[in-house]
């Protein structure tokens, strides 16, 4: 069903909801087109016209200033026209359905919506809704997926080691209440790597999550042992207070990356964090801001891939 | 008067388990009874003759769960739209949960529901009391005045008794009037935030999860109350396997206790929810494959004795919504008997098991007058066509709510005259 929302009728790139059930050439095909939008993005003048005269609506129902501003410029770059909205604090409070927010909007001729929810499954609601030239980007929903994310951070893997087959990965932290490793892991398995592990302990873990292609670790050392990638998620400060973890100087000690913890990972792992970081939550300065962090190139690289995304969904990428 | 109408129903296989028939024989029915079986009774002639020849005629399935939405929740259903599907559905007797709005804790709400079925006449509302004042899980309600009221049993909804003092004090004054208490296990902390079975389907879909633990860890606080009060019990809607071992374990302990299962649970699981699918989203959840074996096998061995449809019927908005969001329940009297045939069809059960569980099973279990072909016994009849094949389409439906996860299953089997107290109520045209 899902593979039907996603592809239209000959194949192409319909809506972008969610890594899993999407073929691996469409996940190539994605990091190959950032990469010549990366080019264009050295240049002096930035602006291609491949989506020039197409509206593009960001429509953050979940506030996130980073994600958005990645997406507008990356719409920005292809010449579409922008249009960002953040319904919690306009319509749906007076009592407007989600599904009438998207039917209004989608009148006056938006060609492509760029949804974030804080509830799972609105990006396969609305795009199950929308007529079949309008196209959705999942920007977010709920604790389901992240798949824009996901693939700037395969792409910003690909930069660094060359290769996926070979790679040890590890995801630590909130697992449970994670969209962004939920993505991650099935961007991982499709590309092959060779390895994915998770740590957690198994309050922030969810249930058989093994079953994802995951190995779970609770013991962070271990987790990292000679592993190629590092990614740290985001630790919500109001964890503690539904019991999932005591306190976040025993959640620090236990799963935070330090100078020491890094020690059990490959010599030349890199650190990825898909942000903001909670320093000393669940990583360390000195770790976030050191050599072997490549957080801010994710934030870079957003770029390039949210215009490979809205390029080949919008049609135009053959094009590039 | 149509009450008074002589019937005879003919040539059709009777499945009476109650009464430990099953042979192709008449049926005679008078002045709203069943007067005869087999022979014509000396001096009978028919106002009506109901063919029945390659047809099923069994008792008129008894529901143990049915949201008429009236009073309250006139926008997703009516009494008479119900009603008029529960005849449809081959269902003569169906049992109220007592979460309607205002809640049944009061006499007149139950006098009100039964008297507003016997205006519609189609088929028989049985109150089930609130077991606490409001369903507030704080005071008794007046159990003996509900009861004589026409309420058949009590149960606390959908709103869990978490004060666990509330709960046995409830149990042992119901059982000092031989009242049967029926629980719905869930325990509010492990399901909160919940909207379906935790496994792998919630952990891809990123949805939060609802433990078994949230059924099995009440359904045995239960069990230590029951066994201490000896109060009458029924556990309603056991969805997970280990709720069944306990179950099991019980009674092969002696306790009086029954159980029953919705249809749902039956045929679906945790991966028909898919892409969430929000017609899969239901209280308590869809489990695993192993759950869904193990419910089934419980049928068999006679550890549950009912199988319901847990009708809730809803509007179209209220499954149009994020997963979480979506109202859960399935709009279900019409597939009731479809959907367990469909388990005799794949060889689960046979007729005669699914007939006890839709019929006499519930019947005995209330304690009640119905799920029997007996002489003397008010006429509620259900005949069917076991061997039509037909594709379910939810638009069609006379209950007011569409929400079905079945939509265009191919289904054997359909109900073709319903009789409730000596009358056709319903009739395939």
């Amino acid at each position: 069903m899902s593979r039907d929302l996603q592809y239209t009728d000959n194949g192409k790139l319909r809506h972008f909801l969610t890594i899993e059930d999407l073929r691996k050439e469409t996940l190539e095909q994605i990091l190959s087109t950032a990469d010549k939008f990366t080019q264009f993005g050295q240049r002096e003048i930035k602006k291609l016209p491949l989506l020039r005269g197409h509206t593009v609506v960001n429509l953050f129902f979940e506030n996130s200033s980073r994600t958005r501003t990645t997406f507008e410029i990356a719409a920005k770059r292809l010449s579409a026209d922008v249009i960002n909205l953040n319904p919690d604090t306009s319509s749906t409070s007076k009592g407007e359905t989600l599904l009438d927010t998207v039917d209004i909007l989608e009148a006056m001729h938006t060609d492509l919506f760029i949804i974030r929810h804080a509830k799972s499954g609105v990006a396969e609601l609305i795009a199950q809704h929308v007529p079949d030239h309008v196209h959705i980007i999942n920007a977010g929903d709920g604790q389901h997926a992240h798949p824009t994310q996901a693939m700037l951070d395969m792409f910003t893997i690909r930069q660094y080691k060359g290769s996926f087959h070979e790679l040890r990965v590890t995801i630590v932290g909130d697992i449970l209440h994670s969209r962004v490793a939920r993505s991650q892991i099935h961007a991982l398995n499709s590309l092959g790597v060779h390895e994915i592990r998770v740590v957690a302990p198994n309050s922030l873990l969810p249930a058989q999550i093994e079953r994802l292609g995951v190995h779970t670790y609770t013991d962070l050392l271990q987790g990292l042992d000679g592993v190629d990638v590092i990614i740290m998620l985001r630790l919500q400060k109001e964890r503690m207070h539904n019991a999932y973890i005591p306190s976040e100087q025993e959640y620090f000690n236990l799963y935070g990356l330090t100078t020491d913890s890094l020690a059990a990972a490959a010599d030349d792992a890199i650190i990825m964090h898909p942000g903001p970081i909670n320093r000393g939550l669940e990583i360390s300065s000195e770790v976030a801001d050191g050599p072997r962090s490549v957080i801010l190139p994710q934030v870079t690289n957003g770029i390039a891939v949210r215009m490979a995304v809205m390029a080949m969904t919008l049609g135009g990428a053959s094009d590039v | 008067m149509s009450e008074q109408m002589n019937i005879h129903i003919y040539g059709g296989r009777i499945i009476d388990p109650a009464n430990n028939v099953d042979s192709v024989e008449d049926l005679y029915i008078s002045q709203g009874k069943i007067i005869a079986r087999g022979k014509m009774p000396d001096g009978f002639t028919a106002d009506e003759s109901i063919d029945a020849e390659n047809q099923i005629v069994c008792p008129g399935l008894v529901d143990l769960s049915v949201r008429m939405r009236e009073p309250g929740l006139e926008y997703k259903a009516t009494l008479k739209s119900e009603c008029a599907a529960a005849a449809a559905g081959g269902i003569t007797t169906c049992c109220c949960p007592p979460d309607t709005i205002p809640i049944i804790d009061s006499p007149a709400m139950a006098n009100m529901l039964t008297h507003r079925a016997a205006e519609i006449g189609s088929t028989q509302i049985l109150p089930i009391g609130a077991l606490t004042t409001g369903l507030q899980g704080e005071t008794l309600s007046d159990m003996h005045a509900l009861h004589e009221a026409g309420c058949v049993a009590f149960c606390n909804a959908e709103s869990p008794i978490t004060n666990t003092m509330v709960m046995r004090r409830a149990m042992e004054y119901a059982s000092s009037f031989d009242l049967l208490v029926i629980l719905q296990a869930n325990d509010p902390w492990l399901s909160d935030g919940g909207c379906m079975h935790e496994g792998e389907i919630s952990t891809r879909l990123g949805l939060a999860g609802i433990p078994e633990a949230a059924e099995t860890a009440i359904i045995a606080r239960d069990l230590a109350l029951i066994e201490q009060t000896g109060v009458r019990a029924h556990f309603a809607r056991v969805s997970s396997a280990r709720s069944v071992d306990l179950i099991v374990q019980a009674r092969e302990r002696g306790l009086s206790i029954s159980a029953d299962v919705a249809i749902h649970h039956l045929h679906l699981t945790d991966y028909d929810v898919g892409k969430f699918n929000t017609f899969c989203r239901v209280m308590p959840p869809l489990r695993s494959e192993r759950d869904k074996d193990r419910l089934r096998e419980a049928i068999v061995s006679g550890h549950i004795q009912a199988i319901c449809s847990d009708h809730q019927p809803h509007e179209k908005d209220a499954k149009l919504a994020a997963f979480s969001d979506a109202e859960p329940g399935i709009s279900g009297l019409e597939t009731l008997l479809p959907l367990g045939l469909k388990l005799v069809d794949e060889g689960v059960l046979d007729l005669d098991t699914l007939i006890a569980s839709l019929s006499s099973g519930p019947a005995s279990l209330l304690n009640i007058e119905a799920g029997t072909l007996g002489t003397g016994c008010r006429a509620d009849i259900c005949v069917f066509d076991p061997d039509v094949e037909w594709l379910l389409d939810n638009t069609k439906l006379l209950s007011k709510g569409h929400n079905t996860p079945f939509k265009n299953w191919p289904l054997k089997g359909r109900v073709t005259s319903t009789l409730h107290a000596g009358k056709i109520v319903f009739s395939q045209a």
